[in-house]
Order: C-alpha cells, then sequence, then structure tokens
C-alpha cells in the first residue's frame, strides 16, 4: 500500500487549484487522481471564452483557464495519475483505484478532496415519452464531440432545457453549420446565464420557449421529428399546444447532478437539495479529513468560484494533515429561508473560521428588486440590495469572523430573500 | 428620443442595462455595475462586436483537433465569414496558445490564434 499525505480525486478546476494551494500550504505528499487522459477535466471541452475573468482579469476559453492551474501544478512538481478510475474511497481514507499499469491499488490519504465533479442529467431520468432513436445526446456530450473529437452530431437540432450548456452548444452547432430550431425549457425562467441566452440565442435568432417540454420523440433508427407543448403551472403539458419539429437531434442540457457515489461509500453525508455532501466552513464533510469542492459540493455558476472553493479546501486539508482536527465544538447553523435553496457551507465554527467566509447559495426563483438579508438569531445584520436574481445564478453573502466575536450565544445565522 | 433594453455580456454577472439614444446619439446609460458594462452597451448599439471561439483540425497531434479564438473582437455581423474561413484550415502540431493559425480571418484585420497547447504524438 502507498502512503500519501493527501489524494485528490479528480484533476478539473477544482481538483488542480486544491492541489496548488495545498502545496502551497506546505503540504509535499500529494496525489491528483484523474480518471480522463489529459488534467483539466470538463475545462477541455469548454472552447468558448468567459473564463477567469475573476480569477486572472481577463476572459479566457476553458483550455486556457485549465492549462494556467496546469502548470502550476507542473511548476510544484505535484504528481498526478491519468487513465485513473477510483473504485472507493473508505471513512479512514484508504482509497482504491484502478488503471492498466498499476492493476488495481490501494493508498492511504492522512486527507482526501473530493473533486469529482458532476454529471448531466440523461434522458432516462427526464421520463421523456417516445422511441429511443439515436440522435439523442447529452449537451455536454455533443460539446466533447464537436470540439475535442471533430465529428457533428447532426444537422438539424431541438435543444431540451437552457443550461449553459444547452445554450453555448446551440452556438456552437449554428456556427458548425446546424439548424437549431428551437430550445424548449420546462421552467418559466432559463437556467442558464443571461449573457449566454444574449450571445448564444438572441444573436443567432434561436427561439427559447420558456414552460414548455418535449412529449413525443419519432423516429426507430434514428431522430426524426420531436414534438413540444406548453406546459401549466404544474409542469404538465397543455393538450392542443403540440408543436412537431422535424429534426435529426436532440441535444438534452436538463440539470446536472454531483458525481457523489465515491462520498456515499465514505459515509459523507450528503443534502437532498444539492446532492453534495454536507460541509461547515473549512468544507470538510462528516467523515474527518476528508474535505469536499467544486461542482461536487454544489454545482456552480462560474469557474472562478470553483477555483476559488477549492484553493480554501486545499489550505484547510493542510491544516487538518498539521494540526489535525477542529477543536472547537461550538457550531452554529446557516438556516436557509424565503427563497434561498441551500448554502455551502451549511454550518460553521464562529471561533476556527476563516477572517472572511464566503457563503454560497442559489435561489429559488426569479426575484426581481429584492435583498439578501443576513440575520443573527433575530438581529438583522446585513441587507444586500440585488436588482435580479435567478436561479442560474450563485448569490453569496460574505461573513466576517470579527463581527461573530461580538455574538458568543449565537445559535443561527438565517439568510433570506426579502422585499426591498 | 429612444431607449434600447440590453443585457450586459461584459461578464457572467448579466447586468441589465437601458440605453437612451437620441438618433445615432447615446445619450444615457443605466443599470450597468461597472465601466465595462457602459462601454459595452454604447458600442452595442453603435458597432456590435464578439469574440468568435472555434476549432480548427490537427495534423500529427495527440488531439484530433485544437480549439482557437479570435485574437480580440469582431464585428458581429462577420461571426458566419469568419467561421466559414476556418472550415478546411488545418493546423501541423506542435501548436502553443497564441499560435497564430490564420491571420487577418475574413477581412477583419483581426487574427485567428491557438487556445491550447497541442503537443505532437
Amino acid at each position: 500500500m502507498k502512503n500519501y499525505d493527501l489524494v485528490i480525486v479528480g484533476g478539473g478546476p477544482a481538483g488542480l487549484a486544491a492541489a496548488v494551494s495545498a502545496r502551497d500550504a506546505g503540504i509535499e505528499s500529494i496525489l491528483i487522481i484523474e480518471r480522463d487522459k489529459e488534467l483539466g477535466g470538463i475545462l477541455n471541452q469548454c472552447i468558448h471564452n468567459g473564463f477567469g475573468l475573476h480569477t486572472f482579469q481577463e476572459e479566457l476559453t476553458g483550455p486556457e483557464y485549465a492549462s494556467r492551474f496546469i502548470a502550476q501544478v507542473a511548476e510544484r512538481g505535484i504528481a498526478y495519475k491519468l487513465n485513473t478510475m477510483v473504485m472507493d474511497i473508505s471513512s479512514d481514507k484508504r482509497v482504491t483505484a484502478m488503471n492498466r499499469e498499476d492493476g488495481m491499488f490501494e493508498i492511504q490519504a492522512k486527507a482526501v478532496i473530493l473533486a469529482m465533479g458532476c454529471r448531466e442529467r440523461s434522458r432516462g431520468a427526464l421520463n421523456i415519452p417516445g422511441f429511443r432513436p439515436a440522435g439523442i445526446f447529452s449537451a455536454g456530450t455533443a460539446q466533447r464531440l464537436v470540439n475535442m473529437e471533430g465529428y457533428m452530431p447532426g444537422r438539424e437540432v431541438v435543444i431540451l432545457g437552457s443550461g449553459d450548456i444547452g445554450l453555448i452548444m446551440a452556438r456552437r452547432m449554428t456556427l458548425e453549420g446546424a439548424k437549431v430550431k428551437v430550445v424548449a425549457e420546462l421552467m418559466p425562467y432559463s437556467g442558464g446565464l443571461k449573457r449566454n441566452i444574449v450571445q448564444c440565442l438572441d444573436d443567432f435568432g434561436i427561439p427559447l420557449k420558456l414552460s414548455h417540454t418535449v412529449v413525443d420523440i419519432e423516429g426507430k433508427k434514428r431522430v426524426e421529428a420531436v414534438t413540444i407543448a406548453e406546459v401549466g403551472p404544474d409542469r404538465k403539458p397543455i393538450p392542443g399546444t403540440e408543436e412537431r419539429y422535424t429534426c435529426d437531434t436532440l441535444l438534452l442540457s436538463c440539470g446536472l447532478i454531483p458525481e457523489n457515489e465515491l462520498s456515499k461509500s465514505a459515509g459523507v453525508t450528503l443534502n437532498p437539495v444539492t446532492s453534495g455532501p454536507v460541509v461547515g466552513d473549512n468544507l470538510e464533510t462528516n467523515v474527518e479529513g476528508i474535505f469536499a469542492c467544486g461542482n461536487v459540493l454544489h454545482v456552480h455558476d462560474l469557474v472562478d468560484y470553483v477555483s476559488q472553493e477549492a484553493a480554501a479546501a486545499g489550505r484547510n486539508a493542510a491544516q487538518y494533515i498539521k494540526n489535525g482536527a477542529k477543536t472547537d465544538a461550538r457550531t452554529v447553523e446557516i438556516l436557509p429561508v424565503d427563497g434561498v435553496r441551500y448554502t455551502v457551507p451549511k454550518f460553521i465554527r464562529p471561533q476556527e473560521m476563516d477572517d472572511k467566509l464566503t457563503v454560497r447559495f442559489r435561489v429559488g426563483g426569479v426575484y426581481r428588486n429584492c435583498s439578501i438579508a443576513t440575520y443573527f438569531d433575530d438581529e438583522l445584520i446585513a441587507r444586500r440590495k440585488r436588482p435580479v436574481m435567478a436561479p442560474g445564478e450563485m448569490e453569496q453573502v460574505v461573513l466576517d469572523k470579527k463581527k461573530l466575536g461580538d455574538y458568543p450565544n449565537l445559535n443561527k445565522i438565517t439568510i433570506r430573500i426579502e422585499e426591498a | 428620443m429612444s431607449t434600447r433594453e440590453l443585457t450586459c455580456i461584459g461578464c457572467p454577472l448579466g447586468c441589465p442595462i437601458t440605453v437612451t439614444m437620441e438618433g445615432k446619439e447615446v445619450t444615457n446609460v443605466t443599470g450597468n455595475t461597472c465601466p465595462k458594462g457602459d462601454a459595452y452597451a454604447r458600442k452595442e448599439v453603435t458597432n456590435p462586436t464578439r469574440i468568435v471561439t472555434s476549432t480548427v483540425r490537427v495534423e500529427g497531434g495527440v488531439c484530433p483537433m485544437v480549439n482557437v479564438k479570435t485574437a480580440s473582437d469582431i464585428p458581429k455581423d462577420q461571426i458566419f465569414a469568419c467561421v466559414e474561413a476556418l472550415k478546411g484550415l488545418v493546423a501541423k502540431a506542435p501548436i502553443a496558445i497564441g499560435d497564430v493559425l490564420l491571420s487577418n480571418v475574413a477581412g477583419t484585420g483581426v487574427d485567428i490564434v491557438a487556445a491550447r497547447n497541442i503537443p505532437a504524438k
């Protein structure tokens, strides 16, 4: 059995940033395990620009953003294994992995950072009726085929779901000569960033039909047509509103699910709202020494936030490896209410947290001219006005350790959306 | 006097911006939260531009495709001319980020540069 101080599962943006910050915090023995043939994760197929505005003050493509972190990992000589699949993580941080060179092997780690990312919701999980012909892809699969492997998945396209990958692929397929006929979205609002609706749909005259879903797929060998219909407030199709689109391809961009099978086998408790681990201010899960960051923790809108969060996870894991578990037993829970769906972290240790702690969350609907309010028990502490908030975009509140020091008997922190 | 409602694409915040115009003159910009938004709005109503990203085939590299971008933004109405110019283009590995793969794409005066390192096979 090999030994490492820190094993990082996943070599995407979260794993890379976590590795760099753990090394800079003094941890020498680090191993990144990546199942793909190269580091960088999903960024390698995200060839559009807009990454890194916060981190590097410039707009980079996904591969450029990844290459900067890959270079930082290389400069520091941090070890990594490619083409390697982690099969199991035990609660005492024994990692079982396999690849073609080493076969099956075990590593005993002092700390583990979960950075496995997320995957797309599939057709099976969506329960779309109709035939099951070729030509139905998740938007991310199509993105990989077009951008990395150089294949066109189809010529006439209908897209279900207006998540960012779906919007980006609407433009990408159009630029490659396909006709994108419509983007249908079940919800009354888009799940993607506003800028992507402007740049990817409006620029090319692609219609976005909100409150619509796919009710039939035709074609036995290959998709021949897709029928969409309007849905009511109950999200059930309204009879008589069906529209049929002839097409050869249906792309699905219907949400991302954190990939937590390994976390579960390690005994990590998941939050049913995010499908990611429940973590405290130091991003540690309920299993001592196992930390989580990036899209495996909760699905992010911007990679910049993933990098920030992962850097914190790396620092905290280093702290744990050097000094052991946090001693302060006093925790304060953060309650998400009135439009706030969840928070990461879910609780804080006021005496041991960072001086400034960013609490990230998403809202449950579209809110205009509202405020994000933070309460310490029943006392209003901060109120920040937001012209527009939507579920597609993450929001944040920054907690100040010094301020928390004035409330030694604090029981709970509440974050809620209020009318401005 | 006329107004146009825009969504800023300067960054992912996507600020809702209202531009007030007197004929072809921009007289007021509101709703932006940074100077970038102001600049975007003025440009969007007079001369809209975009960065274009796409892919180019690779010969002799470890990957079959390299992703590319316009080195700066080009006029919006030149987007299709730009991707058309990339058709049939083949880049020889090794390729480094920033390598010019096609200069002055579609007469825009802007180069197509590689946005990914591709080592030779």
